[in-house]
């Protein structure tokens, strides 16, 4: 007997997932914090941020884990909506500099005195405002994958057109956040950072708070993810991607199914870089190279798709390897990622959690008698 | 117009082509309120592009399809359609292979397919039993929470024709459901069908004419995408025109 789908909300990989994460938000500030430094047992801040970073990529993961391994929508421009969440959070923290910056315009970022801009785009009204720009790191990717999806899944265009133009949306973006007349700060990008919320960002107690921020943000993620594969709305998705036509004949308007699980989905990436930018004190158009959506494809990949903790921990197993491989062999760290992806498509097709769930199935399978295996075989 | 308004399917001189291939050409077709159709011709006679046209995933260059009478199905979509009352069963077992039996039936059941009323509605009462009555007339309530990926090819079969029942439709269109099927499970599928026919209509696509013979119902042949005979298979097959195609080449 093989009941593959779980109904429960929480099964025993999200108690285990959550408990981990939660555990990480007590002990991290404490460790940090009350513990005096340079103790044994206290961790230095620049590795809270360090992993706070990680977290947010492993957020970016689980919201690409519900476009691709619940609904087969390979995107390859994941990155993009990460990275306007980012420039939404890293405008707010640009207003915050007020009159501390080089210029000390009270207005004016430092970046458009010396582009002699004469005041404040439109674009940059209202971040100075915390609950706006919050608003702002949910609508600008909502919207932007609300456009295309609407384009894209309308004219029913899927499988490798797909993640190219989703590619060619990302470059775009790129290309655009490149020119300094967009206001964006140009190839530089957004960074000087002072506070967020009145605290300094620099601060050992912010940078607790960030992490602790993450560890919420990535739980509330993974739930919002597992609530919805676990409904029938979820059961609908994971129709589509395994037969799409047969979906639609039986009257499911697929590209609305679509639509809404891809403007959730990025969405929840601009949360990840809205949290990932005051923890890294920078954002520029970098963050939108294709190069950075195919590395999140990879750690869904290495971490098994549509199982959603896997996606968490192929991020913060990847990044951790990235972390080592460029202090330790700076050169061989692509080739490294490269290997690693060829081996996992090759060998564990269905991931770190995939690979592991067939070892335990295949276990609880010798397990009971044969009988139960000739029945079920036929 | 007469013949339209009492029929529950009607097509009239509908025509396809596919980059100059002419895949329908003036096919025209009637089909009564409960009544059950085989279809049957060669390859290449048109039968599945007849479907594809019905079920609005391909639009006839000209001709009339017009359902209950009135309803015009060249201008809708897959979806609207599937809502109308038309289900269809493809050539090929398509089932969602990664749900269980349950959940294969549970999505094709008639209940309503907008995105917020998946997310947010809860299961009606009725849902279970209902489950459990396509599930016992398509023989596969023992198998209800295996994987629909590891079913039979005859069980995979049953499943599709089983979401079709879930989805109440009034016409049930089936492309070669016994396709790859053992001999018992032909006649079982025969039988199948005969008691879906009571109380549904349904047009049945087949190449098996022991099926067809099974079925015991009015034959409509098909060959280069229009009518070539039509009447009951001892008339049909004693044509010699039909005979000409099925063995003339």
């Amino acid at each position: 007997m093989t009941s593959a789908t779980n109904y429960r909300l929480i099964d025993t990989r999200g108690v285990i997932f959550i408990a981990v994460l939660a555990l990480a938000a007590i002990l991290v500030p404490i460790l940090t914090l009350v513990i005096p430094q340079g103790s044994a047992l206290s961790i230095p801040p620049y590795i809270v941020a360090l992993f706070g970073k990680y977290l947010c990529f492993a957020l970016l993961a689980v919201a690409l884990d519900l476009v691709w391994g619940y609904c087969g929508i390979l995107s390859l421009g994941h990155g993009a909506f990460f990275a306007l969440g980012g420039y939404a959070m890293g405008m707010y923290l640009m207003r915050q500099v007020g009159a501390r910056g080089v210029y000390a315009n009270p207005v004016l970022p430092d970046f458009m005195v010396f582009l002699n801009m004469k005041e404040l785009p439109i674009t940059w009204w209202g971040f100075q405002s915390f609950p706006y720009a919050m608003l702002m790191v949910l609508l600008v990717p909502g919207l932007l994958a609300f456009g295309f999806g609407w384009l894209a899944f309308r004219s029913r265009v899927t499988g490798v057109y797909l993640s190219i133009i989703t590619q060619a949306m990302t470059y775009a973006l790129l290309l655009a956040f490149f020119r300094n007349d967009m206001g964006f700060g140009g190839n530089n990008g957004l960074t000087d950072f002072k506070d967020i919320l009145g605290f300094n960002v620099q601060a050992t107690g912010t940078r607790v708070s960030l992490f602790v921020a993450s560890c919420i943000a990535l739980i509330g993620g993974y739930l919002i993810a597992r609530w919805v594969t676990t409904s029938k709305f979820g059961k609908v998705v994971v129709a589509i991607r395994d037969a799409e036509s047969r979906t639609r004949f039986l009257g499911y308007r697929v590209e609305t199914y679509k639509l809404a699980v891809f403007v959730l989905s990025a969405m929840m990436a601009g949360v990840a870089g809205a949290l990932y930018v005051p923890q890294v004190g920078i954002i520029n158009p970098g963050e939108f190279a294709p190069t950075n959506s195919i590395e999140a494809v990879i750690w869904v990949a290495v971490g098994g798709r549509g199982t959603l903790v896997g996606a968490a921990l192929g991020a913060l197993i990847v990044n951790w390897g990235k972390t080592f491989f460029t202090g330790a062999l700076p050169e061989y760290w692509l080739f490294a990622l490269g290997a690693l992806f060829v081996f996992v498509t090759l060998f564990m097709p269905k991931g770190v959690v995939g690979t592991l769930e067939q070892f335990k199935a295949r276990r609880a399978r010798k397990k009971i008698a044969t009988p139960e295996v000739a029945a079920a075989g036929e | 117009m007469d013949v339209a308004s009492g029929s529950l399917l009607y097509l009239d001189g509908v025509s396809v082509s596919f980059d100059g291939y002419k895949a329908l050409r003036g096919l025209s077709l009637t089909l009564a309120p409960g009544e059950m159709r085989a279809i049957i011709g060669p390859n290449g006679a048109g039968k599945t592009t007849m479907m594809d046209v019905i079920t609005g995933k391909t639009r006839p260059d000209s001709g009339d399809v017009l359902f209950g009478g009135s309803t015009d199905l060249t201008k809708l979509d897959e979806a609207t359609i599937a809502e109308l009352g038309i289900g269809r069963k493809f050539q090929k077992p398509t089932v969602f292979e990664n749900h269980t039996v349950d959940d294969n039936i549970l999505l094709a059941l008639k209940a309503p397919r907008s995105a917020l009323a998946t997310l947010f509605g809860k299961a009606q009462a009725s849902t279970r039993s209902r489950i459990d009555h396509i599930l016992e007339t398509t023989r596969l309530a023992d198998h209800r929470h295996r994987l629909a990926a590891d079913l039979s090819h005859g069980q995979k079969q049953w499943l599709e024709i089983g979401m079709l029942l879930a989805q109440d439709p009034k016409l049930l269109l089936v492309d070669e459901p016994v396709a790859g099927m053992t001999d018992a499970e032909t006649a079982q599928t025969a039988e199948l069908l005969r008691a879906i026919a009571v109380d549904h209509s349904v047009v049945v696509v087949e190449h098996d004419m022991t099926f067809v013979r099974d079925l015991g119902v009015k034959v409509t042949v098909l060959h280069e995408g229009s009518v070539l005979a039509e009447g009951p298979l001892d008339v049909v097959s004693a044509d010699p025109r039909v005979i000409e195609v099925y063995l003339g080449r």
